[in-house]
């Protein structure tokens, strides 16, 4: 029952504990409805994935979360296609220019330009300060060659979405999101960011759904002590404040860990603690499915419990696991970066969106560069995009609620 | 109801002793006991000790003897109200966190009457004007809401402020009041600098608890009790005001409980952005110290907000709906 919120209205992942508040809405019955008079032949043989996403079709929101989503995806697989320039290169010269913005057209065709940048120092201050320069126009082009990179590891490629004609990127920079303190491109760098903090979120829901399957499974399944044992264990850590134990445990890293070591030991702080939200709705569907009669006569025509489990009871829930593991990966993305944010995830040379952030700690530098507060703003798009995709995904995941 | 809370108190000792054990496997944990890193930090600062000072300095804190006994000597110590000394500050560590205790509290207190009040409201509003433009304003609203970290609004908030109006927002207090005793003037100045940390913390929990209130109401809404009261002649705000919000608002009072211990450490990177005097930042340094056994004791010290936070919400549950009581 409490898995049927009403559409566009339930609290998301971070609150999945309040779901167990929200209950059966007519909502749903009545969007089922609609669906069944359309289709009355093909819903009776429908499979439970077709079922799914007839229904998630219908929320237009979700499919526009969903077509963000797959751009991020895209750009956690190739964040070298999407830079301009190298991540790492500092060039101490061009320490916080500004954006530069993208003209598209230029005389009224569609050539892309954007305008030339010239840095005075200022002789008071001795701070850089750049203008633009409106008599330089750099041409910007579509599969331009800049800096090489790997692609997945397999072969190595100069060719960029976007750049300037060939061999000028270190000459005529052009710089999407600016420059940071010590000159390093920040477009690139979010791109890299991106595929860090994306991933850390991504590993660490997918070991919460493993912990989270396993015990809520066992718990629910079996019931008595295991049950008890287990139940008690999540009360617990869902009563431990999450926030400062996340600080202590990655801070008691060791320091002269590797950019790998810290990344993984970063995920597996973030799942241990994060995987009892969804022990519980596992352990509640077990213990819901464990009285239907279908378990029943699986049981009686003698299938193993492990028939039972993963090929009777697991599929008629699995898109609520999609779903609520959609749920959960903005909030293992935020804390990533807010542990990055604060100093205490990952360090540089390490990128990720929190890194980034680190930059704009203080007023001093958002006041003198504001543009490097804008990995926040792919931080709260992503976060809406996921957030959206998995209320959506939530509400069709169950075709059957009648 | 008072066995129902005798019975909540009881499990409380139990509790504290698996925090105190994790809270000491904190402090444990980073390589090295402190007394190295106080080498360490003498090393840094150009000076040294000889092998019998840092041998009588670990006998005088106990570390040559196994972890149990030293566990039972943290615990034992601060049983007695001796928390032990930071070797960062070179002060008590009841000292440091008495003076930021009561500013947490505080904040914390300001960001739940905030965050209550408005998020209560557009709850009702947003269930009972269902599908119109101010729902879904506010449902734009909340998901803007929790997907803007704190961190992110603190920080646009405060270069609003620096560019637009040239006022730096960062403190709890003005220069002149920051050392000065307690007076009518300093909490005047206290108020006029908390409300903005507390609103940006409050905006993170309105959006989840607005849209909770507005499910809870909306099912709420539809049950034919609400429809009886109605063809009875009942004015709309009176019967909506009275009954389902009253049953819609149960829950969430349930709730209580874990949104207290969010309230305190939640402010932990906004007390860190806008430097405000609370335990958060304390925390932060410790941690990044290697200050452990200040950062042991804040833990704790959470983890006893967490705790009480929940019992708070048990009972106040209970105290709302008789059909808990029954079932304890």
């Amino acid at each position: 029952m409490r898995d049927n919120p009403i559409p566009g209205s339930e609290p998301d992942a971070q609150d999945e504990r309040f779901e167990d508040l929200t209950a059966l809405s007519a909502g749903n019955q009545a969007r089922i409805r609609e669906e069944e008079l359309e289709d009355t032949a093909a819903i009776h043989v429908a499979p439970n994935w077709k079922l799914t996403w007839w229904r998630f079709k219908k929320h237009r929101l979700a499919l526009g979360s969903g077509l963000v989503v797959i751009f991020l995806a895209l750009i956690v697989l190739f964040p070298g296609f999407f830079s301009t320039m190298d991540p790492q290169k500092s060039r101490a010269q061009q320490s916080f220019v500004p954006v530069q913005r993208v003209h598209f057209f230029d005389e009224g065709a569609f050539r892309p330009f954007v305008y030339g940048i010239v840095g005075k120092r200022n002789p008071e201050t001795l701070r850089m300060e750049w203008r633009i320069d409106e008599e330089k126009k750099i041409p910007v082009r579509f599969f331009a060659r800049g800096f090489e990179y790997d692609v997945l590891g397999l072969f190595a490629t100069d060719i960029h979405l976007v750049g300037v004609k060939e061999g000028d990127i270190e000459e005529d920079p052009i710089y999407l999101l600016g420059t940071d303190r010590l000159g390093r491109d920040q477009w690139s760098r979010l791109m890299y960011g991106t595929r860090v903090s994306v991933t850390i979120g991504l590993i660490s829901v997918f070991i919460s759904v493993f912990l989270g399957v396993l015990l809520g499974g066992i718990s629910g399944y079996f019931g008595g002590i295991p049950d008890l044992i287990i139940q008690r264990m999540i009360e617990i850590l869902q009563s431990l404040p999450a926030i400062p134990i996340w600080m202590a445990l990655t801070a008691a890293m060791p320091r002269d860990w590797s950019v790998e070591q810290t990344y993984f030991a970063i995920t597996l702080i973030l799942a241990l603690i994060g995987w009892t939200t969804l022990g519980r709705e596992v352990r509640g569907r077990f213990l819901v499915l464990r009285e239907e009669d279908f378990v029943m006569a699986a049981k009686l025509s003698g299938a193993s419990q492990k028939r039972i489990i993963f090929r009777h009871m697991v599929p008629t829930f699995y898109s609520h696991i999609i779903a609520a593991a959609t749920l959960a990966v903005p909030v293992m993305i935020i804390s990533e970066t807010f542990l990055s944010f604060l100093g205490l995830g990952l360090r540089p040379p390490a990128i990720s969106w929190g890194v980034l952030l680190q930059e704009a700690q203080n007023l001093q530098s958002v006041a003198l560069a504001p543009w490097l507060l804008l990995p926040g703003v792919a931080v709260i798009i992503t976060v809406l995009a996921l957030n959206i995709l998995g209320d959506g995904l939530r509400d069709a995941a169950d075709p059957y609620s009648h | 109801m008072t066995q129902y809370i005798i019975k909540r108190l009881l499990l409380l000792p139990l509790l504290l002793f698996i925090f105190s054990v994790f809270a000491f496997f904190i402090i444990q944990a980073p390589p090295g006991d402190f007394v190295t890193s106080y080498i360490a930090e003498l090393a840094a600062s150009g000076s040294s000790m000889d092998q019998a000072q840092v041998e009588a300095l670990r006998e005088q804190y106990g570390l040559d003897q196994p972890m149990i006994v030293q566990y039972f000597r943290w615990v034992g110590g601060m049983l007695r109200g001796n928390f032990g000394v930071s070797l960062d500050w070179k002060r008590p560590i009841m000292e440091l966190i008495k003076e930021r205790l009561l500013l947490t509290v505080l904040l914390g207190a300001m960001t739940f009457i905030i965050s209550w009040s408005l998020a209560i409201p557009i709850g009702i509003i947003s269930a009972t004007k269902k599908y119109s433009f101010i729902d879904y304003f506010f449902t734009v609203f909340n998901y803007m809401g929790v997907a803007t970290p704190t961190f992110m609004t603190a920080l646009i908030l405060m270069w609003l402020a620096y560019s637009y109006f040239g006022v730096s927002v960062t403190g709890l207090f003005s220069p002149e009041y920051v050392d000065a005793p307690w007076s009518l003037a300093r909490a005047m100045d206290l108020l006029k600098h908390l409300w903005l940390p507390a609103l940006i913390l409050a905006l993170d929990g309105t959006a989840r608890l607005a849209r909770v209130m507005r499910a809870n109401l909306l099912d709420e809404l539809n049950k034919p009790y609400v429809e009886m009261a109605r063809a009875k002649g009942m004015s709309e705000w009176r019967l909506v005001l009275k009954y389902p919000v009253h049953l819609a608002i149960n829950p969430l009072v349930s709730t209580i409980g874990w949104y207290l211990p969010m309230l305190f450490s939640g402010s932990v990177i906004v007390a860190t952005v806008l430097n405000l005097p609370t335990i958060g930042p304390l925390l932060l340094r410790s941690l990044t110290n290697q200050d452990m056994f200040l950062a042991g004791v804040i833990v704790l010290i959470y983890c006893f907000l967490a705790i009480i936070g929940t019992l708070i919400s048990d009972v106040l549950l209970a105290w709302l709906d008789p059909r808990i009581r029954m079932e304890a």
